[in-house]
């Protein structure tokens, strides 16, 4: 189980959270003007990312707010959270440790 | 008891306390300590199962978790009957009743080991070669076949009668095993001030060192251990946690741990759990989980009395039990020559020592020497002999080139240990998806960098002496408190890995040219060989992940403990590879087997799963209801008198509807308060309907879409104030399309200002439904003028019932005059009897959800999820009036633009009416054209609802039919399995077109 910390509340287990799918794919401002391939681009397409992907996630049980994380999908770490509207963060590479002294 | 099979004294065990247990019916003495294996063993019984495939005798091979052949089935009672328990696992205690598996009729004489003989015919992948045809004959006859005669023990028959805790804990570090490396890491944390949670397998702290006779030898500090865990016991900060296994490593540094509560007791305390399950999450965590002795490949390794011979140094200084009465010793290593060692100080004579390496000069190889042990280097072992137990083993000399050319020497011997070095124990390591990487010097694979805030100390990464494994953890704790953000003092840094074992990892011992007569095993559990291995890499498979599933090695309940390294030796060997290119397989969780119990917890019977009910809930089963269940709610189906059917009973209720009045808990029904100043835009931006024309105290039928343009869900909407709209979702809905309002809200339009809130608990909702409906209510209301002019279908007034405040919706879900009743959830069944006790004179009947929903089919209203699908939109439901038109914008408009949205070939709602008229069609019939059809055909739609209208006098049916609104009137089909049924097209609604009643 995942421990994800919500830029609200703090670290919680993922049993609180649901997720929310790909981040930062805003739905465009005038639909009307799109053409059907920007419409269904904006509905269907989604990256399926090797590395760090930028995903929604929502504290559903805690306090109901969505926000965006960076996860590392090889690793599943987590390498920043942050608020709905903010750009994300650059990432500072997750740093494995040695599992020796 | 055999006293010569004791030791006069020493071990671990309670001498002054003899217990008394059963194996097999047989009357059996151990002694307090004891596990069932070591008692066993003293009563001079090795062989305690036949094997998994060819029901060969087999003994106890180790004295720990990894134990692979001795697996048993303890009965405590006629429900609790645990099978594949591993006997060097099994707490001895009074009374205890032990059973042998997997042998028909008797553990002695097994009609199964016929498959021994058979086994030419049965080698790796046997079952996807030789089953293949014919085809049916697999379910038939093979596969229940090959299930009766390979396997484990037997399930439990009955529920299981125990019950089992579960705890969630958190700590700075988390400390796992309790051998030397895992006690000076617990110690050293916590005297930096961590939080410190200590767990290991075994009921006592000592790891390796309980196996010593004298541990502070081994420790080079003789009162090291009972002063270190004397001090966690007594610490403050600390948790030891005994007969506890960490079985999984889950991300995030979140570890499950079982602890055994009761296993060991003769009489359990029935109040108590048998088993607690931790979650334990901790800042940072240090594995100490040892080494595990690896077995020698020889043919006819497995026979009672064939043993490791760290397990045999185990059950003499642990337990003092001699396994034997005369050993031979087999080894690749200087370390196994402590055991031979021992065994000779007790008085076991060593017939001899056989040392596959051409030359020994260790201490320990001398120190045997000067015992005056036979001691035969550049030795290999050719078989051994002994149905069931070993008798004798065959030797012979290795050449300069390492081949077998001496002659062959038989040693008669009723113990043969062996020794093929330590494999670090890196399951959990490996689990949390660290990288083991090969270290060529020690032969085994040690663990890489961690990509959890874990740090692994001890033998388990290759430091294999007590008393430097004992210095590693002490720097592993002491760093582990300093990553967990304490002060730390001095770091005493990490000693150097080793000592080395002295021989290659080879996999089998070398063997003549052409082929053993026996078997020699890898994985004892799975019953796979050395030829098994060599086969698979001769039919071709090279990764080390395919052998595994090919020839079973490595897998189940034992995930390779004993058999993993040599099976990648010899395949390496076989297809040319070093071992590290080979690769190893991915440890699966858990470490060894877990109670499914374990697993449930607390979450049984009543506590599976919430549940949730309406504030009528108690007056409905009071009244007889039967309900049914929608998501978690109860819901009341129908009230049944007594001795009517529910056939009888819907009926019933529905013409008590049209007729009179009818009283229905809507209670369920979800609701969400949107208010703020900018309610109205949010409402326009998200529904299809045009909200800004809806005045204050009028309602709605209400579509939500997806951006698809699907329909999402429905409801009715009332406006109670210009900045406050009371939404109703369909019950399963409710949670789905407040998420989804939030996310619009938060995402998308962050700038309104709008607050949603769940509001389907706080209020009771009593529909009183029929042409009786205005009557019942008029002297119960106040504040609320009931009349269809000040109150005219599809509108909402505040009021009181009852003294208690209200919102009075005057909406119909049945065609009737109708009027759902809101009030606070604690005044509901108070407001609900009152309702039912005004309504008795005019024949108010309680009704269910199933009168519900013939009530509206009867009017063609559609239950999302029912009569949709996901793929409809409101054009297919009929519903394209619902649409505001004139918005720019509302969610799923741009996609119900598309072309494909306006197909005439759309799949669309209509009504169905059956020639037969008592005819009811099964819900989800497909529908066709043809009246000859036959599969495979192609429908044109399916039946979404069906019931049988008494109403009317006949069934009615809801359809999705392909370009149905231009079939009215047409004859359709719908296949049955008695034949095509002709259905005629017609409207969705049956009943009153026009809306008369309900606008009463």
């Amino acid at each position: 189980m995942l421990l994800i910390n919500c830029p609200y509340c703090g670290e919680r287990p993922e049993l609180e959270f649901v997720h929310g799918g790909q981040a930062h794919i805003a739905r465009p401002g005038s639909p009307a003007e799109c053409s059907d391939q920007q419409w269904a681009d904006y509905l269907y397409r989604r990256d399926n990312i090797k590395g760090v992907h930028a995903e929604r996630w929502r504290h559903t049980h805690g306090c109901g707010r969505f926000f965006n994380a960076l996860r590392d999908t090889t690793s599943d770490q987590f390498l920043a959270t942050y608020k709905i509207g903010e750009q994300p963060p650059v990432p500072a590479q997750a740093q494995p440790r040695k599992a020796t002294a | 008891m055999s006293p010569t099979l004791r030791t006069p004294s020493g071990g671990r065990i309670n001498r002054a306390r003899t217990v008394r247990f059963t194996f097999d019916g047989r009357e059996l003495r151990g002694f307090e300590g004891d596990t069932l294996a070591s008692a066993l063993l003293a009563n001079g019984v090795h062989l305690v199962g036949r094997s998994f495939k060819y029901h060969r005798p087999r003994g106890v091979l180790t004295a720990g978790p990894e134990e692979p052949n001795a697996l048993v089935a303890i009965r405590r009672d006629a429900v609790r009957v645990t099978p594949n328990l591993r006997a060097t696992e099994v707490e001895l205690y009074e009374g205890l009743t032990a059973h042998s598996q997997n042998r028909w009729p008797s553990l002695k004489l097994d009609v199964g080991a016929v498959n021994g003989l058979l086994s030419p015919f049965i080698p790796a992948g046997f079952y996807y070669k030789t089953f293949m045809w014919p085809r049916r004959a697999w379910k038939r006859l093979y596969e229940p076949r090959i299930r009766a005669a390979a396997g484990l023990g037997r399930a439990p028959e009955h529920p299981d009668p125990d019950s089992y805790s579960n705890r969630f804990a958190h700590c700075d570090v988390l400390v796992v095993g309790g051998g030397p490396a895992g006690l000076a890491a617990a110690h050293a944390a916590a005297e930096s001030g961590a939080r410190v949670i200590l767990c290991d397998e075994q009921p006592q702290l000592g790891g390796s060192l309980l196996c010593e006779q004298d541990p502070g030898a081994a420790l080079e500090d003789g009162a090291w251990l009972a002063r270190t865990i004397a001090g966690l016991m007594a610490h403050p900060r600390v948790t030891v946690l005994t007969r506890t296994t960490a079985f999984g490593y889950f991300p995030h540094n979140l570890l499950g741990l079982e602890q055994r509560l009761t296993d060991h007791l003769a009489q359990p305390d029935p109040a108590q759990p048998r088993e607690r399950q931790w979650q334990v999450r901790a800042r940072e965590v240090v594995l100490a989980t040892g080494a595990i002795e690896r077995p020698l490949v020889f043919p006819g390794n497995d026979r009672p009395g064939i043993m490791l011979a760290g397990a045999a140094r185990s059950y003499l200084n642990r337990y003092g039990v001699l396994a034997g009465r005369r050993a031979v010793l087999v080894t690749v290593s200087d370390e196994a020559y402590r055991c031979a060692l021992d065994l000779h100080r007790a008085g076991t004579p060593v017939a001899a020592i056989i040392d596959v390496r051409p030359q020994v000069a260790g201490e320990l190889p001398e120190a045997a020497r000067r015992a005056g042990l036979p001691v035969h280097t550049g030795t290999t072992v050719v078989g051994t002999a002994g149905r069931l137990r070993v008798k004798s083993i065959r030797i012979r000399k290795l050449d300069a080139h390492g081949e077998p050319r001496g002659a062959v020497e038989r040693i008669a011997c009723d113990l043969v240990l062996m020794s093929g070095g330590h494999t670090p124990s890196a399951h959990l390591f490996s689990q949390s998806r660290g990288k083991l990487h090969w270290n060529e010097a020690l032969q085994a694979f040690l663990p890489g960098e961690s990509p959890e805030r874990a740090r692994c100390a001890g033998a388990c990464r290759g430091i294999f002496s007590a008393a430097a494994a004992r210095r590693d953890g002490e720097n592993a704790g002491t760093l582990a408190a300093r990553d967990a953000g304490l002060v730390v003092g001095a770091v005493i840094g990490e000693p150097a890995l080793g000592p080395a074992h002295g021989a290659a990892a080879s996999g089998e011992l070398p063997q003549p040219a052409g082929r053993p007569v026996s078997k020699a095993f890898v994985d004892w559990q799975n019953d796979v060989t050395s030829r098994d291995l060599l086969l698979a890499a001769r039919e071709g498979f090279r990764s080390i992940e395919h052998i595994k599933r090919y020839t079973t090695t490595g897998m189940a309940t034992d995930q390779g403990k004993t058999s993993n390294l040599n099976a990648l030796a010899i395949v390496a060997r076989q297809i040319g590879k070093p071992i590290p290119e080979v690769g190893l397989t991915t440890f699966r969780m858990p470490y060894t087997p877990v109670t499914f119990g374990g697993f449930a917890g607390y979450s049984r019977g009543e506590l599976f799963d919430p549940v949730r009910t309406t504030p009528i809930h108690d007056w409905a089963a009071g009244k007889g209801a039967v309900f049914e269940d929608v998501g978690l709610w109860k819901r009341a189906r129908y009230f049944p008198r007594p001795g009517e059917s529910m056939h009888a009973a819907v009926t019933r209720e529905c013409q008590a509807v049209r007729a009179h009045c009818g009283l229905f808990d809507g209670s369920t029904l979800g609701k969400i308060e949107v208010v703020g100043k900018d309610a109205v835009t949010f409402m326009n931006r998200l529904y299809i309907n045009g909200w800004t024309s809806l005045a204050v105290g009028r309602c709605r039928y209400g579509i939500l879409l997806r951006d698809d343009g699907f329909i999402y869900d429905d409801g009715v909407v009332a406006r109670i104030a210009e900045d406050r709209f009371h939404v109703t979702t369909t019950t399963g809905g409710a949670a789905r399309v407040l998420a989804m309002m939030e996310d619009y809200l938060q995402t998308e339009w962050p700038d309104l200002s709008v607050w949603l809130t769940s509001t389907t608990e706080q209020w009771a909702v009593i529909a009183v439904q029929g042409p009786s409906a205005r009557q019942v209510l008029e002297g119960l209301v106040q504040d609320v003028d009931l009349s269809a002019a000040a109150l005219p279908h599809m509108s909402v007034a505040p009021g009181r019932i009852c003294g208690v405040p209200m919102r009075l919706f005057r909406v119909s879900f049945t065609g009737e005059l109708g009027f759902e009743i809101n009030v606070p959830a604690d005044f509901g069944q108070a407001v609900w009897e009152a309702v039912y006790e005004a309504g008795r004179p005019h024949g108010i009947t309680p009704y269910g959800t199933e009168a519900m929903h013939v009530l509206r089919a009867e009017k063609g209203y559609i239950i999302v999820g029912q009569d949709t699908d996901g793929t409809v939109t409101p054009d297919d439901a009929g519903l394209a009036w619902a649409v505001g038109a004139r918005k720019p914008d509302f969610v799923g408009k741009r996609a119900l633009e598309r072309p494909a949205m306006h197909s005439p070939q759309r799949k669309q709602l209509v009504g169905l009416l059956t020639a037969e008229p008592h005819v009811v069609l099964e819900e989800g019939a497909q529908v066709v054209l043809d009246a000859r059809a036959a599969p495979p055909t192609r429908p044109i739609g399916h039946v979404t609802s069906s019931y049988y209208s008494a109403t009317l006098g006949r069934s009615i049916a809801l359809a999705l039919v392909r370009g149905g609104r231009a079939r009215m009137g047409q004859t359709l089909y719908v296949p049955t399995p008695r034949g095509n049924l002709a259905v005629q097209v017609t409207s969705p609604i049956f009943y009153d077109p026009k809306g008369s009643r309900q606008n009463a």
